[in-house]
């Protein structure tokens, strides 16, 4: 690990102020991905700033909306009365995503700003990372892949977004507070990550200095049928091959409304729009999953060790689909 | 200054150099060299402590983010049930992951999450035992958890 300055400031606006006044300078919450990626040599700050002490933390119910700190951990998140009882779905993406050590380490905001579990982003060795080193080319590509995206994906980038929570707060139309030296800002989590395009290196919207200070969850309506179903390697402590973020209201055998995402899919949490719209006032039938599989899961770019991932995902969303219905 | 609070006792430390993560300051700065480096990078659970009453990973986690907290060390329990239970039930082979594994457990019983074999396996899953004694490892926190 290189050399560091720390800091821990004691307000909201000194720690802005603090990492926008050097352009080397990184805010320091969970540190679980954050450290880690210091110790490998891809992430070099010349300065922290620990927010961990901010007050920033803890979960409120507003009417239709939970508003969560930003600094409120995993674990803390997935305790909360409310959540359980109304989107029991992002509970289950919360525990299924890390062990208990690290959630109570990792915190909300910093979740949704996790990096990319790619081997070769992870690995200064390899030279060839577009997202590490603009321009360099992409080694995943050329190589062998297994745990990449397959939307959103090109030649050029197909590190996959690891977040788990992520995936159920796209589907729960999250909106994310911001709050920087110009002032504070609020973006739908659907539209804060940005595809990779030619820029992998930049992953979201934030600016440097700009700090996640809370993220607001609308509740679904009462009576949801919801479920996070994530596929891997072995049956825990593991990043999904894929995963569903399902959440139906029902009426009788007919799904009146639906939110669907999914995971170890996309190079972004991939929000399934189509997928929806085919399901919008569908029977709850095998042939309507299977045709908004169909719509989830189109264009896809694979390599050869991602292929697997197409037919794999398609029927990880049927699968996630009949289980909340049956 | 940075100060530890570590199984009670309060360490002062001087972080000169901030990269020093909390398990490196508990072995090389303190000597209690009962909480082991395993990856390193937050993977295998070996360097488990608690902080603040929670479970944490002490290779993630830098020194000087501790300051004021109370850390509990495998060198902190007293003869704590759960060790003997992993004693009595042969719950380790080459014992690395020990101390790792007895903080999760002990950490465990206090979040109420040993009910079944199927929780302590899943909410245990953080720490990796490369000797394969998982079985026995249940058996120790299944006794303790009944007894508790």
């Amino acid at each position: 690990m290189r050399e560091f300055r720390y800091e821990r400031p004691s307000t909201v606006a000194e720690a802005i102020s603090a990492v926008a006044g050097d352009p080397d300078a990184d805010f320091l919450a969970g540190g679980t991905t954050e450290v880690d990626l210091m110790k490998d040599g891809v992430f070099h700050p010349d300065l922290l700033v620990d927010i961990t002490r901010l007050p920033l933390r803890g979960v409120r119910k507003n009417g239709t909306m939970l508003q969560v700190g930003a600094l409120t951990t995993m674990e803390e998140l997935a305790a909360d009365r409310t959540l359980i009882e109304r989107a029991p779905f992002v509970r289950e993406a919360l525990l299924l995503g890390a062990s208990t050590q690290l959630r109570n380490m990792a915190t909300i905001g910093g979740n949704l700003l996790q990096r990319t579990r790619c081997r070769y982003f992870r690995d200064p060795a390899v030279p060839a990372c577009n997202k590490r080193e603009p321009g360099s080319g992409c080694e995943a590509v050329a190589s062998v892949a297994r745990m990449h995206a397959i939307l959103g994906a090109s030649r050029d980038c197909i590190a996959l977004h690891a977040s788990d929570l992520a995936v159920a707060l796209v589907a729960l139309d999250a909106v994310v507070h911001l709050q920087s030296e110009d002032g504070e800002r609020t973006v739908p989590l659907t539209q804060f990550y940005l595809m990779p395009g030619d820029t992998p290196n930049r992953e979201n919207v934030l600016r440097h200095g700009e700090l996640i200070t809370a993220i607001d969850l609308p509740l679904p309506p009462e009576g949801i049928r919801s479920t996070y179903l994530k596929v891997r390697d072995r049956a825990s402590y593991e990043f999904a091959l894929t995963s569903a973020a399902v959440a139906l209201t029902m009426d009788g055998s007919v799904i009146t409304e639906a939110r669907i995402a999914m995971g170890g899919v996309g190079t972004i949490p991939w929000r399934g729009f189509e997928a929806e719209e085919v399901l919008r006032n569908a029977p709850a039938t095998p042939d309507a999953f299977r045709s908004a599989a169909e719509g989830m899961i189109h264009d896809p770019y694979v390599v050869p060790g991602t292929a697997f991932k197409v037919e794999l995902a398609k029927r990880t969303l049927v699968r996630a689909l009949t289980e909340v219905t049956s | 200054m940075t100060t530890l609070i570590v199984n009670g006792m309060e360490y002062p430390l001087d972080l000169a150099d901030p990269r020093v993560t909390l398990l490196d300051a508990l072995r090389d700065k303190l000597g209690l060299t009962g909480t082991k480096k395993g990856c390193d990078q937050g993977a295998c659970g070996a360097c488990t402590v608690i902080a603040d009453g929670r479970r944490i990973l002490s290779c993630l986690t830098l020194a000087a983010q501790c300051d004021d907290r109370e850390i509990t060390t495998i060198e902190g329990l007293e003869s704590h049930p759960m060790q003997e239970a992993f004693m009595r039930h042969d719950a380790f082979q080459c014992g690395y992951c020990t101390s790792g594994q007895i903080m999760s457990a002990v950490a465990l019983l206090g979040e109420n999450r040993a009910g079944n074999d199927a929780d302590i396996r899943e909410f245990m899953s953080g720490n990796l035992c490369r000797c394969g004694a998982y079985s026995n490892i249940v058996s120790a926190v299944r006794e303790v958890a009944r007894h508790a």
